[in-house]
């Protein structure tokens, strides 16, 4: 994945999760939750989400590291950049 | 002569008269081993049940009663009477916590409740029970600034979990709202009656739940917890849990600090991980063992406080009787001020009656009325068998006639009438001291530290006041079931469903 499809993983998770947000004009650089609706289970499922689309383990310590879409490629790119994309949406 | 009562078929009356003998084995179906065990069958238990079983995981759910569903259940009774134990009410959350642990069409019976009424010497209101309306009702009816109102809001909304100041309840609401017992009452009384939460317990448990719950309304299932159990066990069908009732767990086991798997009916199930949905005390005291635990742990279990277990009092109208609307839930007392200790007084003046009209199960022409206390283990666990009916019979008059002052007529109009104590809970739950909120505060700690003792052993269910009731159950199983699934991917055990 390149860091844009990371992006797109990351909006198609938050999409299945969080059916009612609008995830299309998300500043990459401000926290997701203070532009959506995401509470903290959220970002349980996420991580979850992302477990289970990529096998990527994201430590409870590291959660802090999403907050932000920036922060998630970020973080992830190193666990994502030889997985394929695929869309949770779709799973 | 044989007596002609014995022709007449038996109730089984489970509480005296204890388990029915099964006449089968409940684990015929059982494989040697799965991937997790979940003991248990509450909305904790069933929720992370559904979401392991859902990833992939081979899930078998255990469950000691013949119900699925835990406190969340329901009973029937002749006359065509049915009644809801823990269905009186829960927040908004709920919805978003079905659409994602569960699926779209549970979520979408939830419905909220038309009106939430409080009766009391210091204040009498109907609310929509909304930040705004708590607002309305602060300002207009007793009198506090509407500044002092926002801040106290405000303040609520920010409070961290992780920046705890070590408040306490009675704290935080006499920095507010000073000498103000009335406002103190319309604050916590709801509050008490979800979880058990006293005035005495950490301001960070009131702020979370009071976030949750009095803020946007206060919602039910609609068709009753009958219907919304058979949903969950529809879809935990789909996602390939195997579900078995009447099934007590005598042991969880572990070897060499590891899980090994459960020990039911004199068979050992095999799995890597369990998850106990049963109380958190019982858990690591009885199905685990203290011995598996180092000893300092164990003392911190030893040192966690039960919250309080309920009274019930159910009333059954007959087919083709009715009463007028008066609201879904009331909040009612004559105790002239208040403190959380007596909502929990035996034979107390403090009541909720959920009143269940033909609307919450559509289809249906019944009413119902059941009438809840927090209540105390230690008042009723040592009376005799005639002590015991007549305290039950006591609580069961003193409750018509409260319920009298609001429908004046209802007495001849109900056929069935029971009560329910701590002893019921107990008996039912298997919860040490028919609790019926799980534990206090430092439980949730000791809950969350479960597998840094015993690999592969999680708990979720009731714990910590913030993790109870029927949104904080569920979510928890949510929680416990991201570790287990994370210690399974760690484990390598790969999910069944590949994905690449
Ligand atoms: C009277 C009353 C009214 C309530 N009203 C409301 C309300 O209106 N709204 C709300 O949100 N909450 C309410 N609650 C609280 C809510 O019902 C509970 O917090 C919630 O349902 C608890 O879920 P749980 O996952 O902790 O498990 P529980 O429901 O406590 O279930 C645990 C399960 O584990 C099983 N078990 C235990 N040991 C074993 C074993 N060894 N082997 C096999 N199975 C075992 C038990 O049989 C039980 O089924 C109420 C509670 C009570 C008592």
């Amino acid at each position: 994945m390149t860091r844009e499809e990371i992006i797109i993983a990351i909006k198609d998770i938050i999409e299945t999760i969080a059916p009612d947000e609008e995830t299309a004009n998300l500043d990459p650089a401000e926290r997701l939750r203070d532009q959506i609706d995401l509470d903290s289970m959220d970002f349980l499922d996420i991580v979850m989400e992302l477990r289970k689309l990529y096998g990527v383990q994201v430590p409870e310590e590291d959660y802090k590291e999403l907050a932000t879409l920036n922060g998630c490629v970020q973080y992830l790119e190193p666990h994502l950049s030889d997985k394929p994309l695929h869309c949770a949406a779709q799973a | 002569m044989a007596d002609k009562r014995e022709l007449k078929p038996r109730y089984f009356k489970g509480s005296s008269d204890g388990k029915r003998p099964l006449a089968y084995d409940p684990l015929a179906k059982a494989k040697r081993s799965y991937d997790v065990i979940v003991v248990g069958s509450g909305l904790g238990g069933l929720t992370a049940a559904n979401i392991l079983g859902r990833a992939g995981h081979r899930v078998a759910l255990l469950e000691q009663h013949y119900n699925f569903g835990g406190l969340a259940t329901w009973f029937k009774r002749r006359g065509g009477h049915l009644f809801d134990i823990s269905l009186h009410g829960f927040p908004i959350g709920m919805k978003k916590t079905c659409r994602k642990y569960w699926n779209k069409d549970i979520a979408s019976r939830i419905v909220q409740l038309d009106s939430v009424r409080f009766d009391n010497p210091q204040f009498q209101f109907e609310t929509q029970f909304t930040r705004e309306d708590f607002t309305e009702k602060l300002d207009r009816v007793l009198g506090v600034p509407r500044q002092v109102i926002e801040g106290f809001f405000e303040h609520i909304r920010r409070m961290d979990f992780f920046d705890d100041s070590g408040e306490t309840t009675a704290q935080l609401f006499e920095r507010f709202f000073p000498g103000r017992n009335d406002v103190h009452r319309l604050l916590m009384e709801p509050i008490s009656y979800a979880n058990g939460s006293t005035l005495e317990d950490p301001a960070i448990t009131y702020g979370i739940v009071f976030s949750n719950f009095m803020s946007k309304g206060v919602y039910t299932f609609s068709g009753g917890t009958d219907s919304l159990v058979r949903a969950m066990r529809a879809e935990l069908d789909r996602n390939g849990v195997q579900l078995f009732n009447s099934v007590q767990v005598d042991r969880i086991v572990v070897e060499q600090g590891e899980v090994r798997g459960v020990e039911a009916h004199g068979r050992l199930l095999e799995a890597p991980t369990v998850l106990s949905n049963a109380n958190l005390k019982t858990t690591i005291e009885k199905l685990v063992g203290e011995e598996h635990f180092e000893p300092a742990f164990a003392a911190e279990n030893r040192a966690v406080r039960l919250n309080n277990s309920s009274c019930q009092v159910f009333f059954g109208l007959r087919r083709g009787e009715s009463i007028p609307f008066v609201g879904d839930l009331l909040f009612t007392s004559t105790r002239p001020t208040f403190d959380s200790a007596s909502l929990c007084d035996f034979h107390g003046e403090s009541r909720t009656f959920s009143f269940y009209y033909p609307k919450m199960r559509p289809g249906s022409d019944r009413y119902s009325i059941v009438s809840s206390t927090n209540a105390n283990w230690a008042d009723w666990r040592d009376l005799n068998d005639r002590q015991y009916e007549s305290e039950k019979a006591r609580l069961v008059e003193d409750t018509l006639q409260c319920l009298e002052t609001y429908l004046p007529d209802v007495r001849g109009k109900i056929d069935h009438t029971e009560a329910a104590t701590p002893r019921t809970f107990e008996f039912y739950t298997q919860h040490p001291s028919g609790t019926s909120f799980g534990t206090k505060f430092e439980g949730l700690k000791v809950s969350m530290d479960l597998p840094q003792q015993v690999q592969g052993l999680y708990h979720a269910g009731s714990v910590g006041i913030i993790m109870s009731g029927w949104l904080g159950a569920a979510n928890y199983g949510a929680i416990a079931a991201n570790k287990v699934d994370a210690y399974l991917h760690a484990r390598g055990k790969p999910s069944a469903r590949v994905l690449v």
